[in-house]
């Protein structure tokens, strides 16, 4: 394992590096298909947001009593992911560990893509979203609501910046190389390298405030997850009422957040042919840190379920029950065991942390991760303090309806399409730091 | 520099006066002509009206307006404010609940809801395995420390100074945060058009009411803050036919009973029979007492009361 790095310091030049990562920007093929897909998926959604607009929220399967479903569970998972940017490029990238250079654009990417959605789904679940304006103008600070939107917006812009500071060396060297490329995309490169040409005064200047953002962004990301988790834990639900919600929600978004990444790892190094960055090593160490991420979220699982569950109290015995043993059995068991448990218990091995099976336990993770939103938010609707008497029948299961279905999937499908978008106007891999950890010398013409 | 002042305003007076006299007759005459080329469209169509001081007038049909409330402005500043000086209580007997739910079709007419969507439910509850079951009418609880009204975003759900917890569907957005917060389940929304919304759709909106409904905001029990304003009670408490119902102001410690018109001290009637409010643990503090049900005016004639009904 150890003399991967070793070999590729003497096979690699700049101009290696440059080219092995610049050819995916111009290469097209099969992508056009993919964006293609990605677009017809969203039309189709859209219409189905259209419909939701046109008769209301009736079209989805909540009611009364489930009154939060799908997209709220989905906006839990969207946050969730979005938190890999600070835990790979912000934790790790703090306590200056070199193997995450080729994968933090990656996970910066993940960041944005996920969380810019994030806040379009919860407008996505909003009754009248035609009045989203009156959060501003009658904002209230009393609310998690507006405790969420603020934090929401506070992180998409700094991992916005997080994603293209670093970058800003990486633009200067498109700027000059890919002259084949769209007059639109060439200027965006002129304004976005912002005239660099790795003058040491630049290079420390850059450095400085890309440390400075790594500093701000580990409490806003922290902030994001406690806020949404505080979203339920501030009700007076059986369920939701807990104090470790906070950190629950945090270490749980860790586990999602690195499977999501490792999902994207394998397709960019497939498909990008990027073995020789994204390499075994990468794969391995992020297998032993899901393996961390796991057991701290195993931890808090068994605080949050086996605690409530040794005493049974009233309100929380029916729910627990459910869970445990009833209705969401087979959701809630599955995720625990095929989203963490056995993960953990493979991963230990080496020979799981190679990059295929890894990428599919990871997509295990990542299924069970979103269950598990799923299990949190639905089954405490479903047990209210006083008993769901004399409604229709529909008020009292959850099926999330063909529309609302739909509508999930639109949010998946527009993460994915800009994700897609920023690996292909962006170099996914940064060029000029995997040179400086090779120790190359590179110059960048103005 | 008095008088100055005062030839001032007079001047100030006379021209207004002049502006809206002008203003006045410009608008009269705009409804003049509006009214004479009404009368030209469709001559004929008559109605009989009968005029505040008892005359029979004839109309033409194309004359008829909805009556026109207050302006929606108006309305809204007095339902944030509420009644000054009251402190509303409701106490509900259940020991005389039996589930006639006369209280329930009241509500729903009044605040023109379907008749599946409750602001008041009458539940059937069984507190304990072996304990008796009774019938436990369930409105808003309109709690001194209400945990909707924290969790909103922009101030849609407030609590007025009378006690009553409203909800302004003007400003609602939709997000259903005050529906999770709600220990009681008290909150309904409008997932869909509301009932008659083509029939209401150009009445003013009343806060105190909540009407019309409004498609993708939330409802629930108000109290019926408008009857309030005209010194009614609520519509679940005097429509009861079994007298389950008491309402009156914690101020001056006297509750009405719905149907039978006796008026109690509320603090002697909840201390006689050992008042309780529901899910005390949850430190909500409800406005809204029960009365054990202990010596029935009935016999439960419930479903089976199994865990499946239950919850």
């Amino acid at each position: 394992m150890n003399d991967l790095p070793k070999q590729k310091e003497t096979t690699l030049s700049f101009e290696k590096i440059k080219e092995d990562i610049l050819r995916p920007m111009q290469n097209h093929k099969g992508l056009e298909l993919w964006i293609a897909f990605l677009i017809t998926v969203i039309s189709v959604c859209a219409w189905a947001y259209y419909v939701q607009l046109r008769d209301g929220l009736g079209v989805t399967g909540m009611r009364d009593y489930v009154s939060w479903g799908l997209y709220i569970a989905n906006f839990v998972f969207f946050v969730a992911v979005s938190l890999v940017g600070m835990l790979i490029s912000s934790i790790l990238g703090l306590l200056r560990i070199e193997w995450i250079t080729p994968i933090s654009r990656i996970a910066e990417i993940i960041a944005v893509a996920f969380v810019a959605v994030a806040g379009l789904v919860i407008i996505m679940d909003m009754g009248r979203p035609d009045r989203v304006v009156n959060v501003l103008i009658h904002g209230r600070f009393q609310s998690p609501i507006l405790w969420d939107i603020t934090v929401v917006t506070t992180y998409l812009v700094i991992s916005v910046l997080l994603l293209i500071l670093p970058m800003i060396p990486d633009l200067a060297i498109c700027k000059n190389e890919l002259k084949k490329t769209s007059p639109v995309l060439k200027k965006l490169y002129n304004i976005l390298s912002f005239g660099y040409i790795n003058t040491p005064s630049q290079h420390k200047h850059l450095h400085k405030m890309i440390r400075t953002l790594m500093v701000i962004i580990v409490p806003v990301g922290l902030a994001i997850h406690t806020v949404t988790s505080w979203l339920f834990a501030a009700t007076l639900r059986n369920g939701w009422d807990t104090t470790i919600f906070g950190p629950y929600f945090v270490a749980g978004a860790f586990v999602a957040g690195s499977a999501a990444l490792v999902v994207a790892m394998y397709f960019f190094r497939v498909s990008y042919k990027l073995q020789d960055y994204i390499t075994d090593l990468q794969f391995d160490k992020m297998g032993k840190l899901m393996v961390a991420v796991c057991l701290v979220y195993l931890y808090f699982n068994l605080n949050e379920f086996l605690v409530p569950g040794y005493k049974m109290k009233t309100g929380d015995d029916i729910h627990l029950k459910e869970l445990f043993t009833g209705h969401w059995a087979i959701m809630f068991w599955s995720s625990q065991l095929l989203g963490n448990i056995i993960p953990v218990m493979l991963l230990v091995t080496k020979k799981f942390r190679k990059p295929l099976p890894l990428m599919i336990i990871s997509l295990f993770i990542l299924a069970g991760a979103w269950i598990k939103r799923y299990v949190i938010v639905i089954p405490t609707l479903l047990h209210p303090h006083l008993p769901i008497q004399n409604v229709p029948d529909n008020f009292v299961h959850y099926y999330p309806s063909a529309i609302e279905i739909s509508v999930t999937v639109l949010s998946f499908a527009l993460a994915l399409l800009i994700i897609t978008v920023l690996s292909k106007i962006f170099p996914i891999v940064p060029i000029c730091e995997t040179a400086d950890n090779n120790g190359i010398d590179y110059k960048i013409d103005a | 520099m008095k008088e100055e002042t005062s030839n001032n305003s007079r001047r100030k007076f006379l021209k207004s006066v002049g502006l809206t006299v002008g203003a006045a007759g410009v608008v009269s005459g705009f409804s003049l002509l509006g009214a004479a080329k009404a009368v030209a469209q469709e001559p004929g169509e008559t109605v009989n009206l009968l005029t505040q001081d008892g005359q029979l007038v004839q109309v033409d049909k194309n004359q008829l307006r909805p009556t026109v409330s207050e302006p929606l402005t108006e309305l809204q500043k007095r339902g944030r404010e509420g009644i000054a000086g009251k402190s509303f209580v409701m106490v509900i007997d259940l020991s005389k609940c039996r589930n006639a739910r006369k209280c329930m079709d009241a509500c729903q007419n009044h605040h023109q809801l379907r008749p599946d969507q409750h602001h008041i439910n009458v539940l059937q509850m069984q507190d304990a395995e072996h304990t008796a079951p009774y019938f436990m009418p369930k409105p808003c609880q309109h709690c001194d420390n209400p945990p909707c009204t924290k969790v909103c975003p922009v101030d849609a759900t407030f609590k007025r100074q009378d006690g009553i917890v409203l909800i302004d569907n003007e400003r609602c957005i939709g997000c259903r945060f005050c529906i999770a917060a709600c220990p009681y389940s008290a909150r309904i929304f409008q997932w869909t058009e509301p009932k008659d919304a083509e029939k209401y759709k150009d009445l003013t909106y009343n806060i105190e009411a909540n009407v019309p409904q409004k498609k993708g905001t939330i409802s629930k029990c108000l109290f019926s803050a408008d009857r309030l304003r005209e010194n009614k009670l609520p519509s679940c408490v005097s429509s009861c036919p079994n007298g389950v119902y008491y309402f009156g102001d914690q101020n001056e410690d006297a509750v009405t009973n719905g149907t039978t018109h006796e008026t109690v001290r509320f603090s002697q009637l909840i201390e006689e029979n050992a008042g309780y409010t529901l899910l005390p643990e949850l430190g909500t503090k409800p406005r809204v007492y029960y009365l054990p049900p202990k010596n029935r005016a009935f016999e439960f004639n419930g479903d089976l009361l199994n865990e499946e009904n239950l919850h």
